[in-house]
């Protein structure tokens, strides 16, 4: 309980990019073999340190094979809602779920990010126990708690049931339970984010666990059973109010970003392969006389390569796909950043006019075919995965791994642990910094990135920028 | 209290008039609160013979309400789940829980005592019109300040201060308000302690 609210909270999206620039990248590392526990690395992000680019800090977990891969605040600007009345809560826990564990890790970031350590352990009995839900993925802190999607539902397999959401407290970290009351016709769950002062929550599909704890299935890929739906709820009233199919051959409808500008009801998912011809595609939704709707605005096709270039699961294609595993939305709504993991490129799409994203910047570094190099010369194994951009726009962060067992069968000449940077111009463009390159240690992969004081896919504002 | 919820409906929807409009809402629900709160007072005043009883127990129970603030200092998290539509419901239910409409108790009681309204020879009916139109009047005056208040910081932050002031005005006053409830409740006992004797 504090006195006055945390000076990371800010009112609107325009608050929060005029504030001071992020000191810290917080980066999970996980072990893709499980021979050594996950851990959360603490990078020194400010310029001109004589640790720039270093990891300062690491937070080596008790267990092993938790699969780290999505973490979060325990508290965001959400906290400034007028609706709470009661902003006093601290930006200090990390709360970072075990993908294959179902265990989840409190971790207090104060006093200092480099002496960062473990507040508590919540273990996967109480989440099974309490939720129904396994395999818990996306954090996002909202007014009333924070709230964790879930990949699979119960049993051992995560198919006794449907993943959903549940909520935990943010102060305590108790497990409170279930969210939903009315899923309706929603059984596959991946990433979740709303509009708090519109009242609606969008959700996201990818798959069931035994569709991806061991790989990706290409029979279930081909036969298109991956998710390809999005869901729209009543935020308030746990309702599921409307679904939409993009279409079956749509396969993996992942990250969606909302518009952080609560006064604009539009948003944007990434959409990670089309079955019929190997294209990625942006997609984005809106919301129009109270019903949602969502089209395809871009695609990015894939490229040909020859057959010793590929790995034995697309040398029957003879190209290699986008494969947009991540998309991320810059703090003004402006610019929306496109990881093609498989082609190794990350693109910066403008989306002033969000239903006519335009190509503004574009980087290659790594990639199944074509292997960019960093330039700085060193190889950067896999492709642009995980995206987080700071608040002000200016830099682009992201790693290169996607998910244990999935980096394995698209690169299976292993996946080094890598982050690297990009400065944005003032108009868009993109450049990557060659001073800005983390290499982590021996065994290690990283996912995702959170910048100290929030970024771009984890606070949500309740006061519009204008 | 509430007057954020003023400014975001001014901002989200560009227009003062939508900022009025939540005032209002904001209003009602306070209103509808604190009558709520003092209405069963104002029948109860009926009963001259249990005055002192009536007036001693609302004390003992605006401090005891005083004391659950102080030790139970978790906020009501679930007043983040009324949708943002419904406005005089939230207003409603923040007033019932922070214990605003209890505070006007023993000031209303106080009142009623200076305005002889107890007096014992009176007819019910005469009795319980003016009790009743003194907890109307306690309601009103109340919400009328808290309105012009809050209306005023609602609309000096949308239309000067900016945003900003959101976040830095807001301080934790939860301990400062749960002692005055005890204050308001000591001070109205021991006021009816010493006229009693």
């Amino acid at each position: 309980m504090t006195m006055r609210p945390d000076p990371t909270f800010h009112a609107s999206p325009k608050l929060a990019m005029e504030a001071p620039a992020e000191n810290f990248a917080y980066t999970l590392l996980l072990s893709p073999d499980f021979s050594k526990p996950d851990a959360l690395a603490v990078i020194d992000a400010k310029p001109g340190s004589p640790t720039y680019s270093q990891i300062v800090h690491t937070v080596t977990m008790p267990n092993k094979g938790d699969e780290f891969h999505h973490f979060g605040w325990n508290a965001c600007s959400s906290a400034l809602s007028p609706l709470t009345g009661h902003a006093f809560i601290e930006r200090r826990y990390l709360i970072i779920p075990g993908l294959r564990s179902s265990r989840i890790y409190i971790i207090d970031t104060k006093p200092d990010p480099t002496k960062a350590k473990i507040h508590k352990i919540i273990e996967p009995e109480e989440v099974f126990k309490k939720t129904g839900y396994s395999r818990p993925h996306t954090i996002h802190c909202g007014p009333d708690g924070v709230y964790v999607s879930t990949l699979g539902g119960g049993g051992k397999d995560g198919t006794n049931g449907p993943p959903g959401v549940f909520i935990m407290d943010c102060e305590t970290f108790e497990v409170l339970g279930r969210w939903e009351i009315d899923r309706g016709p929603q059984t596959l769950h991946y990433d979740f984010w709303w509009n708090l002062p519109r009242d609606y929550m969008v959700t996201s599909e990818w798959a069931l666990p035994p569709q991806f704890e061991n790989g990706i299935v290409p029979e279930d890929l081909l036969a298109n059973k991956y998710g390809h739906r999005l869901h729209f709820w009543d935020l308030r009233a746990r309702r599921n109010v409307q679904t939409i199919d993009l279409g079956a051959n749509h396969q993996m409808a992942l990250e969606v970003r909302p518009a952080h500008d609560p006064v604009r009801e539009y948003g944007f998912v990434g959409v990670v392969v089309d079955t019929t011809n190997l294209e990625a595609s942006i997609w984005t939704w809106w919301r129009e006389g109270g019903k949602f709707h969502a089209e395809k605005t871009a695609t990015i096709p894939p490229e040909p390569a020859p057959k010793e270039k590929l790995p034995p699961l697309l040398q029957g294609f003879g190209a290699v796909p986008p494969l947009v595993t991540d998309i991320d939305l810059s703090m003004d709504d402006r610019f929306l950043y496109v990881s093609c993991w498989g082609t190794g490129e990350m693109r910066q799409y403008d989306v002033s006019d969000p239903r006519k994203p335009k190509l503004a910047g574009s980087v290659h570094i790594g990639g199944i075919a074509r292997r960019t190099p960093h330039p700085n010369g060193k190889a950067f194994a896999a492709g642009p995965q995980m995206v987080e951009i700071s608040r002000d726009g200016r830099r682009v962060y992201w790693t290169n791994s996607l998910y244990s067992t999935w980096d394995d069968q698209f690169y299976p000449d292993g996946v080094p642990g890598l982050e690297v940077m990009a400065n944005v111009g003032r108009n868009g463009g993109l450049e990557l910094d060659k001073n800005y390159f983390v290499s982590f240690p021996d065994g290690y992969r990283a996912h995702q990135i959170r910048l100290e004081g929030g970024d771009c896919s984890t606070d949500s504002f309740c006061y519009p920028s204008a | 209290m509430g007057w954020p919820l003023a400014v975001s409906a001014g901002l989200m929807d560009k227009s003062p008039r939508a900022l009025f409009r939540a005032l209002w809402a904001l209003a009602a629900g306070h209103l509808l609160a604190t009558l709520l709160v003092l209405l069963p007072f104002a029948f109860l005043l009926v009963l001259a013979e249990w005055q002192r009883s009536i007036q001693l127990g609302a004390s003992l129970f605006v401090i005891g309400f005083g004391v659950y603030r102080l030790v139970e200092r978790r906020h009501p998290r679930a007043l983040a789940r009324i949708p943002p539509t419904q406005l005089a419901l939230w207003s409603f239910a923040v007033a019932i829980a922070h214990g605003a409409a209890l505070m006007l108790v023993p000031i209303y009681l106080g009142l009623c005592q200076a305005f002889e309204l107890d007096a014992g020879h009176e007819a019910a009916g005469a009795l319980m019109k003016a009790s009743l139109g003194m907890a109307v009047l306690v309601s009103l005056v109340h919400v009328a300040a808290m309105v012009s208040a809050g209306g005023c910081l609602a609309w000096l932050v949308y239309r000067h201060l900016g945003l900003r002031f959101v976040s830095r005005s807001w301080f934790n006053l939860d301990v400062i308000w749960a002692t005055s409830l005890i204050l308001v409740g000591v001070v109205a006992f021991g006021f009816n302690l010493a006229s009693w004797h």
